[in-house]
């Protein structure tokens, strides 16, 4: 546990909790103005959680414990994974903890208890979420894995940290064709587990199109505002990570105050700008029918097998 | 005689001796009787286990113990890591099975056979010789089959099931034997330490025949596609903590069979041998899962994950003999010292599963998901005890099987710039399998707790279940300590583990560290304590946040958003057809399902549907492709013998003629 590591699990930490709402609002600003709307501001996602917090919590009847720690556990677990990987500096806080497998399965394990959540409410909607979010969970699992395996192979490690800091080393190892290839795997994965179009809209209304939003629906209040939390974290985690894996650039390397900040920095303007571009992206596309959904998530497996393959040629 | 004798041998004692008593006591005093004494065999099995891990080796030959082919054993450190397993899943078993005894399950013959089955399990890994091996395992066969059909006065499935167990078993049982005999007639002597002195001279005719016969018998044990038909029909029909022992702790002996005869007495083997053996591995634990992930009886979809996780240890296996026949030793032993974690968090969880699952049908009556649900008020510490194994099957972190997949995936890894075209097109896949079966074993699980456990009753069953007894809730809490053990602490066990793969592969260990598991040779950290412990702070962090945020503690109860429409029924629930629907959709292809819709009409018009039944069904397509062409083969070929056979004496007296001048005829020819 250097220092280097503890003061990037702090900044991380407050980084990810405080810009991950921002970085929603962002996004639904930059989608707002393509739309031609003035839309609601950066800070509303903010606004709404502050509202959230101050009612009166409610559990359905016939519901148990399960659905009322999910979102403790779903805020927790994407906080471990914000704290332990390396985001702004290259070291972690608890290296034995900063695994890539570890920290994709951690993410994982996350929808699945909001999962369980959604089938603990008994009603129709709470399971039909969770069988679609676990359906394509299923399917992105694998992508993921594989993905990483191919990060892996050249650096003959899966430790986070060891990674990001052959990349920095090595920036030429960046745009070989296995990392090309895992870059877009792994890209169609975060939109997958991120429940963002095309594999799901977030702003939906309709209960018969939702993934995410049908797991949740019965959640209200303080426990509301968990889960949407935690659902902004996840996406500024996932993007997080894709920066530091795919364009380290600005991290800090020691911990001297000027490189904190110009990590802090780095990883804002970096996750910004790839969801603003990710939201500009989303204006121009629909969300698949559920069942289209799986030929997607196929045809990124396969590339990060075909990176798998060409680590292996080429390197 | 040192520890490890002594406790082997008392063990078997004390287990023949339970038999015994089984025979003799009252039907009263039978379960008790014959339970304690599968928990003391499983005790002391356990420590004779333990002990022979760090080293100690005990072996004993006594050529008048058994007739024609004497008793040899012998007890090496890989044969503990089995033995120690096999005795834990015992202790947990045998405690269930004290209250487990309802009508038809304590008849003098099934109670018999339970500590019989439990003494063959401890004696098939210290087998030292192929006729000692043979004799335990015929015994274990024998005594699980009575075992598993001790319920086939209640249901009809169970028959069909033991015929189909009997079979495959003993089929197993004839490869294996082959397979041996083939070794042990090169090496003039049936000891295990005679064929291993004589392995290095053994041509590859016939090692490589010897090798394939036995990975098919013990493959089959192990449930390895495509001969694994007889698991997900046995282990759901045996009583539930002979499904535990069965699939926690006899599945294991088949990859111990594998581990000793192909690295251990054959010596390594070429290359081809691990290939055939990882992608068999592979294939099993992808079409296991698979066919967990869309079934909906509870023990039936265990059993298919038992095939996908002797599938995911022998993936290890295989690539532990790939490695070291490319010469890379360190990997080998990692690769191994991951097939054995992964043997016994299998073994854990696995056991209280199935256990948790006993108490289900125990309380419900059925192992149907469709109709189980809203078990979590009712059947607290079951609920709590499947949620615990579920979690260790779904292997996300912080569970049990994470620890020992990330173990396997870290010596895949590696191990991909071993020279060769074969490691390179074997091992990604092999990553692939691995990196789907996990997907899937996710959905699976979330599917069995959330729709077994969570939401509301959907059947009469369910929402009149009750806990279950005392001793049962024991069982279950032992096995569920086992697994959060496996999934918090893994180190304990890991160093030793890693020096007994590094004895059978010849290789230092690969795994050290307390606090964190430390790869030995390759870089590779990972720490499931301090995973918990970041997972606790973070929550508490949480929790606090929210408390220090939170204008209003108090907690209202509401209704559940019913669309304005009334309050909602079970009927409305999703069930777990209707959830592993959209997986079954996309894996089509794969399972081919067969579904069948009858529109019936009312007599006056044809335009008014009276009824339409839907029925849809998921058939084994191993099972519909492969056995039943050939089982139909087997069934021709005896009607065209029928043919012959009229009843005629003159008839019979001429075929006998005939085979006579025939067999004479051909002596004359061939002399």
């Amino acid at each position: 546990m250097s220092a280097l590591g503890v003061a990037g699990g702090v900044l991380q930490a407050v980084v990810i909790v405080g810009g991950a709402p921002l970085l929603l609002g962002l996004m639904r600003q930059v989608r707002a103005r393509l739309e031609g709307r003035a839309g609601p501001g950066v800070g509303q996602p903010w606004r709404d959680l502050r509202k959230l917090v101050r009612k009166q919590s409610i559990s359905p009847r016939g519901t148990t414990e399960v659905f009322r720690v999910a979102p403790v556990l779903l805020v927790a677990m994407t906080l471990v994974v914000a704290v332990v990987a390396p985001l702004v500096t290259t070291a972690s806080a608890v290296p034995p903890v900063a695994d890539l497998f570890v920290v994709v399965a951690l993410l994982a394990h996350a929808t699945v208890v909001i999962a369980l959540a959604g089938l603990d409410s008994g009603t129709a909607f709470g399971g039909m979420g969770a069988s679609r979010e676990v359906t394509v969970l299923a399917l992105v699992e694998p992508t993921a894995l594989v993905a990483i395996f191919a990060l892996s192979v050249p650096t003959g490690s899966t430790s986070l940290p060891t990674i990001v800091g052959t990349a920095l080393d090595d920036p030429q190892r960046l745009i070989s064709p296995a990392s090309l290839l895992a870059a877009v795997a792994l890209a169609a994965v975060i939109v997958a587990e991120t429940g963002r179009l095309p594999v799901d809209n977030p702003s939906t209304h309709l209960e018969l199109t939702m993934i995410h939003e049908a797991m949740v629906l019965e959640y209200a209040g303080p426990d509301l505002a968990l889960v949407e939390l935690g659902s902004a974290m996840r996406l500024s985690v996932y993007l997080g990570l894709f920066t530091s894996l795919f364009v380290p650039w600005g991290i800090a390397t020691t911990a001297s105050p000027l490189a904190l900040a110009l990590g802090v920095v780095a990883l804002a303007v970096k996750v910004g700008v790839v969801g603003a571009g990710l939201a500009a992206l989303e204006v121009f596309l629909a969300k698949l029918r559920l069942f289209r959904v799986p030929e997607l998530l196929a045809g990124s497996f396969l590339l990060a097998l075909l990176a798998v393959t060409t680590a292996y040629v080429l390197g | 005689m040192n520890a490890v004798g002594w406790g082997l041998v008392s063990a078997v004692v004390v287990a023949l001796a339970a038999t015994v008593a089984a025979l003799a006591v009252p039907r009263r005093h039978r379960p008790a009787v014959t339970g304690v004494g599968v928990v003391a065999a499983g005790l002391l099995g356990t420590v004779a286990g333990v002990v022979a891990t760090t080293g100690t080796t005990w072996s004993v030959a006594r050529p008048d113990l058994l007739p024609l082919i004497g008793l040899e054993l012998d007890v090496d450190s890989l044969s503990g890591v089995f033995l120690a397993v096999g005795g834990v899943v015992a202790i947990a078993a045998g405690t269930y099975a004290i209250g487990a005894a309802r009508h038809g399950l304590d008849g003098p013959g099934v109670q018999a056979a339970l500590p019989a089955f439990v003494a063959s399990l401890l004696l098939v890994p210290a087998a030292g010789s192929v006729g000692t091996l043979l004799y335990c395992w015929e015994l274990m066969a024998l005594t699980s089959l009575v075992l598993v059909v001790a319920e086939h006065r209640e249901r009809p499935a169970v028959a069909s099931a033991g015929l189909w167990y009997a079979v495959m078993t003993h089929a197993g049982f004839v490869a294996i034997m082959v397979g041996l005999l083939v070794a042990a007639g090169a090496a003039g002597d049936g000891s295990f330490a005679a064929i291993r002195a004589a392995a290095s001279g053994l041509s590859p005719a016939a090692a490589s025949p010897a090798f394939l016969a036995c990975l098919a018998g013990f493959g089959s044990k192990a449930g390895m596609v495509p001969l694994h038909p007889w698991l997900p029909r046995a282990h759901p029909e045996a009583p539930s903590h002979v499904s535990a022992l069965m699939s926690a702790a006899m599945v294991n002996l088949g990859v111990y069979g594998i581990v000793r005869v192909g690295v251990d007495l054959l010596g390594g083997g070429p290359s081809w041998w691990w290939v055939t053996v990882l992608v068999l591995g592979a294939v099993s634990a992808v079409y296991g899962i698979l066919q967990a992930a869309v079934g909906s009886d509870l023990k039936r979809l265990l059993g298919y994950s038992t095939t996908e996780n002797m599938g995911l240890v022998l993936v290890g296996v295989g690539a532990c003999g790939m490695f070291a026949a490319a010469g890379s030793r360190a990997l080998a032993g990692l690769a191994l010292t991951a097939a054995l974690l992964h043997v016994m968090t299998h073994a854990a969880f696995k056991t209280v599963l199935f256990l948790s699952a006993g108490s289900v049908l125990h309380a419900t009556g059925t192992r149907d998901l469709d109709a189980l649900g809203g078990l979590r008020s009712r059947m607290p510490v079951t609920t709590a005890a499947f949620g615990v194994g579920a979690l260790a099957a779904s292997a996300l972190p912080p569970g049990a099987a994470f620890v020992s997949e990330w173990l396997l995936l870290q010596a895949l890894i590696h191990g991909l710039p071993a020279p060769g075209v074969v490691p390179a097109v074997v091992l990604p896949l092999g990553v692939a399998a691995i990196a789907l079966t996990a997907g899937l074993a996710v959905a699976t699980f979330v599917k069995a707790f959330g729709i077994g456990f969570l939401g509301r009753p959907r059947g009469a069953g369910a929402a009149a279940a009750a806990e279950s007894g005392p001793a049962a809730l024991t069982a279950m809490v032992l096995a569920g300590l086992a697994c959060v053990a496996a999934a918090v602490c893994p180190t304990l066990v890991l160093p030793t583990l890693a020096e007994v793969a590094g004895g059978v592969v010849h290789a230092v260990p690969a795994v050290s560290g307390t606090v964190a598991i430390e790869l030995v040779g390759v870089s590779g950290v990972l720490s499931p304590v301090l995973l918990v412990v970041t997972l606790i702070a973070a929550a508490a962090a949480v929790v606090g946040a929210l408390r220090l945020l939170a204008r209003r503690r108090d907690r209202r109860r509401a209704r559940l958003w019913d669309c304005g429409a009334g309050p909602l029924s079970a009927r409305m629930e999703y069930t777990a057809t209707s959830f592993a629907e959209p997986l079954q959709r996309v894996f089509d292809d794969v399972l081919a399902p067969e579904q069948d819709v009858d529109v019936s009409h009312h007599e006056e018009s044809r335009y008014l549907v009276a009824a339409v039944s839907y029925r849809r069904e998921l058939p084994d397509r191993v099972e519909r492709r492969l056995y039943t062409p050939l089982l139909d083969a087997a069934t021709a070929w005896g009607r065209a013998g029928r043919g012959l056979a009229t009843g005629s004496v003159h008839r019979y007296l001429g075929y006998g003629f005939v085979t006579l001048c025939g067999l004479l005829a051909w002596l004359v020819v061939t002399r």
